[in-house]
């Protein structure tokens, strides 16, 4: 990060050093003097305080993840991960007697008998959920804004890792309680591990040790859970983070905000205290919602028995767009050939699954390659000065949430009254039609938009206080912006469709046609930023 | 002027005396019937076993008056509504006690309605249906008070019945448009004469099925679940991960980002 010292030194002018900016100078002096750690106050102490709310939402996850940490720790000083059946003999009436694995029994005595134990158990569910929705918003709000862009492309992947890995950490916990309802869950992955052709079955025996469920499953997602998973994602956000020190964050384009520099208010004195009490904001939140709120109420569901099912199972959120997609296959997709069952059913939302997320994982190289765009980058972009992606991102959240939607379809059905066939027809027109939908009128919104900004970069904001010339004319004045936010509506990098140009051969490749095909749809509907000599014919008018 | 504002005033205040007076005397009135009604509806189930000829005399002219045109003037069914022959009592209080006879409507599902019966006039119809042919009889009072196994009930719930009704008894899809409901706040009565009689697209459970004792233990299961509260706090309808998911987008993250808001506005 750059502080405003150090942005005096870059090419644009910006405001003398600030009272904040001297006190940092302070404390870093009197660090460095006795540690010589300058490099980590500079980069800590002057971080710039980002200007937006959505660059917040990285920080939401890293709190909550620091209370799965702290509440996680707790559990796992009570929870036994063995699949050893006992009989409960604890305090709660309901299942008193009743024949379970140890690992649900230990659920159960914590959130009965062991003080503080259901709170924590509901801080570390309630967190995990709160966790991959702020990766999630996190996520979508780097995607529109362009920030994925280069310098940025590995650090996309790393977070996408991290969007995995949470999913992962979440899955592998909701099946450790052992109880009815991650029982249920863990038997909708045995069936969609079978349906794989050829190795399914062999893949299933060995991830339970033998025929669904065994005993072996829940100490094996132990280790996944608690060891395995945690370290790389503890990894995987270090280097997450370090990256985004080493590129700096982006920021919103504004008078002054160049591509080589950061503007903003250093953390330091006049935003520490809020950014500080941030940590506990989150953290209140959650134990907040924790205290008054019921989460995955397991005495409710009983211990884990292959023979009853319960009507209404689902997943927690984050995976429910894969349920969705199961909900969602037509029927009549499974048939016998060459002596193996290809049960398509499981196959196809597998496979589009599959490319959904592999999508989003490479779609800055996409992107890059696309536009041929090899320049570094550093101002956010507005969503609507990019329309063919924000479109693009629209399609996919709208495709992502008719797949949610259907991992309730049952619960719509029967609140809305609704037949469950309606429902189910309905997202299934919806998961095709919804994101095309989405996109035209993103696309179109997103031109309206520029439209409107050009305008008023232009001619100014209409004031709504009409003169009348002396030729008798009536005419409105128009306010004219000042510097600061007309820099806001015209300071964007305007492309045009990639030229492919024939190579040394003289010859046009067709990856290169496609990539000019691709280019051309990427960029054709696109509105011109007012340029400079614009704005100056535009200022004379009124 | 004065005087203006105390007429204004009086006016208000006996503008407002009315409908206090009339709420109370509303409340007041309910609870005295539902206190003698909930004392009738004992006695009365246990006399149904030996009903008198007048209470099917009774009944007879109620299921004439409102349930012939669709189950035939001889309870032998129509080609709207089934024969009532050898549905016995049981099925008759369920069908009459929790409001879905008469049907209002064709539909994928009876609807439940409100009550248009008095728990007098249900017995005197089930003891004409009962004196038609026989079939289960209303459930005797020992079964349902609730005080059977609570552990064994539950497992017998999840094993026969949460398949339609979800492990929490939260209610679930069925096929075309049909549904299990929700047992929250369900009769035991009702509950013991649904797994006897098997409404509509439920399946009978009979004795040799579920024994009455075990029977008494999903009751007791069920009246467990619906006088505890949940211990973790709100239960938010009880409609797992689904609601739990919603809840953390709009009031977690909603929240959060609210502040974030705050954090970042600049003081202008
Ligand atoms: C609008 C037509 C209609 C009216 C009126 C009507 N029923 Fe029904 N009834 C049906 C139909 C259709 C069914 C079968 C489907 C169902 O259970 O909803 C049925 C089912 C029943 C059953 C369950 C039969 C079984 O197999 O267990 C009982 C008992 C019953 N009715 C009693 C009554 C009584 C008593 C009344 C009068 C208070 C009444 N019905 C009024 C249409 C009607
Ligand atoms: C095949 C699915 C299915 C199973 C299994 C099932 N039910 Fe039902 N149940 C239904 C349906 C459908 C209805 C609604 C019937 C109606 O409206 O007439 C119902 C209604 C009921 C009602 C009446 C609820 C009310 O609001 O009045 C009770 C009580 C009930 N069931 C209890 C049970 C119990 C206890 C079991 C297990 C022993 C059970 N059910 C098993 C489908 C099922
Ligand atoms: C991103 C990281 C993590 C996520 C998303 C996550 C998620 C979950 C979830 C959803 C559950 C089910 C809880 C329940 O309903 O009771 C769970 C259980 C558990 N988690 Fe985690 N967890 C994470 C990290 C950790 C860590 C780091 C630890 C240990 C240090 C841990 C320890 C446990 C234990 C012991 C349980 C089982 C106990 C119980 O269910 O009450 N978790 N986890």
């Amino acid at each position: 990060m750059t502080t405003a010292q150090d942005t005096t030194t870059t090419k644009s002018p910006v405001a003398a050093p600030t009272r904040g900016s001297r006190f940092t100078g302070a404390v870093a002096n009197y660090l460095d003097e006795r540690t010589s750690i300058s490099g980590i106050t500079k980069e800590l102490g002057r971080k710039i305080f980002p200007d937006h709310w959505s660059f917040m939402l990285g920080e939401v996850a890293l709190y909550s993840f620091i209370a799965i940490l702290l509440s996680g720790t707790f559990l796992t000083f009570f929870f036994e991960p063995t699949m050893t059946q006992v009989h409960y003999e604890g305090s709660y009436v309901g299942l008193k007697g009743i024949e379970m694995s140890a690992a649900y029994a230990s659920t159960l005595d914590i959130s009965f008998d062991i003080r503080g134990g259901l709170l924590m158990r509901q801080v570390h569910h309630w967190a995990a959920l709160l966790f991959v929705a702020a990766i999630g918003l996190h996520m979508l709000r780097v995607f529109f804004n362009g920030s994925f862009k280069k310098p940025r492309e590995l650090n996309w992947v790393i977070g996408f890792v991290l969007f995995i890995l949470a999913m992962g950490e979440g899955f592998t916990g909701y099946s450790l309680p052992d109880d009815l309802l991650s029982g249920n869950g863990l038997r909708i992955i045995d069936g969609m591990v079978k349906g794989i052709p050829l190795a399914g079955t062999w893949i299933s025996y060995l991830l339970f040790g033998g025929e669904f469920p065994g005993t072996a499953i829940v100490p094996r997602l132990y280790s996944l859970h608690i060891l395995l998973l945690p370290a790389i994602l503890v990894a995987a956000l270090g280097l997450h983070l370090l990256l985004m020190v080493i590129n700096k964050h982006t920021q919103y384009a504004g008078p002054g905000r160049t591509n080589d520099n950061v503007v903003g208010v250093p953390i330091m004195p006049n935003f520490a205290a809020k950014a500080g009490g941030f940590f506990f904001v989150v953290f209140g939140v959650i134990v907040l919602i924790s205290s008054f709120f019921t989460i995955n109420p397991i005495w409710n569901y009983g211990p884990y028995d292959p023979s009853p099912i319960s009507a209404g199972t689902q997943p927690d959120w984050y995976i429910g767009f894969a349920d969705g997609g199961l909900r969602l296959v037509p029927p009549g997709l499974e048939f016998v050939l060459w002596g193996h069952t290809w049960s398509f059913n499981i196959i196809l939302p597998l496979i589009v699954l599959g490319l959904f997320i592999v999508l989003v994982a490479i779609y800055p190289f996409l992107e890059a390659w696309i536009t041929g765009d090899k320049r570094e980058h550093h101002i956010t972009e507005r969503p609507r000065n990019a329309p063919t992606r924000t479109a693009i991102g629209a399609a996919g959240v709208t495709f992502y949430a008719v797949l949610w939607a259907a991992a309730a379809s049952d619960i719509l059905a029967t609140h809305f009254h609704l037949t469950i066939e309606a429902v189910t027809h309905s997202l299934q027109a919806l998961l095709i039609l919804g994101p095309i939908i989405a996109y035209l009128i993103a696309k179109r919104v997103c031109l309206a938009l520029q439209k409107k900004d050009r305008e008023i970069a232009l001619h100014g904001y209409e004031s709504g206080r009409m003169i009348r010339l002396p030729g008798g004319e009536y005419h409105e004045v128009h306010q004219p912006l000042d510097d600061y936010e007309r820099w806001r509506l015209v300071d964007y990098v305007d492309y045009k469709p990639l030229m492919i140009r024939p190579d040394a051969r003289g010859r046009i490749s067709p990856v290169q046609r496609v990539r000019a095909v691709l280019s051309r749809w990427f960029f054709e509907d696109r509105i011109s930023p007012a340029t400079r000599a614009e704005l100056e014919s535009g200022e004379g008018h009124h | 002027m004065r005087t203006h504002t105390s007429t204004d005033a009086r006016g208000r205040q006996t503008g407002r005396r009315h409908p206090l007076a009339s709420i109370a005397l509303i409340t007041i009135g309910l609870l005295s019937t539902g206190g003698a009604y909930a004392l009738m509806t004992t006695t009365a189930s246990a006399e149904t076993s030996v009903a008198t000829q007048q209470s099917v005399n009774e009944g007879q002219k109620i299921f004439a008056a409102n349930c012939a045109t669709c189950h035939g003037m001889t309870a032998s069914g129509t080609k709207d509504g089934p024969s009532l022959y050898g549905v016995g009592a049981a099925s008759v209080d369920f069908q009459m006690g929790t409001g879905r006879m008469p049907l209002a409507y064709q539909g994928p599902q009876g609807a439940q309605k409100p009550l248009q019966f008095t728990q007098e006039q249900i017995d005197d119809v089930a003891a004409y249906i009962a004196s038609l042919a026989p079939g289960p009889a209303v459930p005797d009072e020992k079964y349902l008070a609730g005080d059977a196994d609570v552990a064994l009930g539950g497992q017998l719930f999840r094993t026969n019945c949460a398949m339609c009704h979800n492990v929490a008894g939260a209610g679930g899809a069925l096929t075309e448009g049909k549904f299990a409901p929700s047992l929250k706040g369900v009769e035991a009565r009702h509950i013991y004469e649904a797994m006897v009689t098997g409404p509509q697209n439920m399946p009978v459970f009979s004795d040799s099925n579920l024994s009455p004792q075990d029977k008494a233990d999903i009751i007791s299961f069920l009246k467990f679940q619906n006088q505890h509260a949940s211990p973790g706090g709100v239960d938010l309808g009880g409609l797992g991960p689904v609601s739990e998911g919603l809840f953390i987008w709009i009031f977690g993250l909603g929240a959060i980002v609210g502040v974030t808001i705050w954090i970042t506005a600049r003081p202008n």
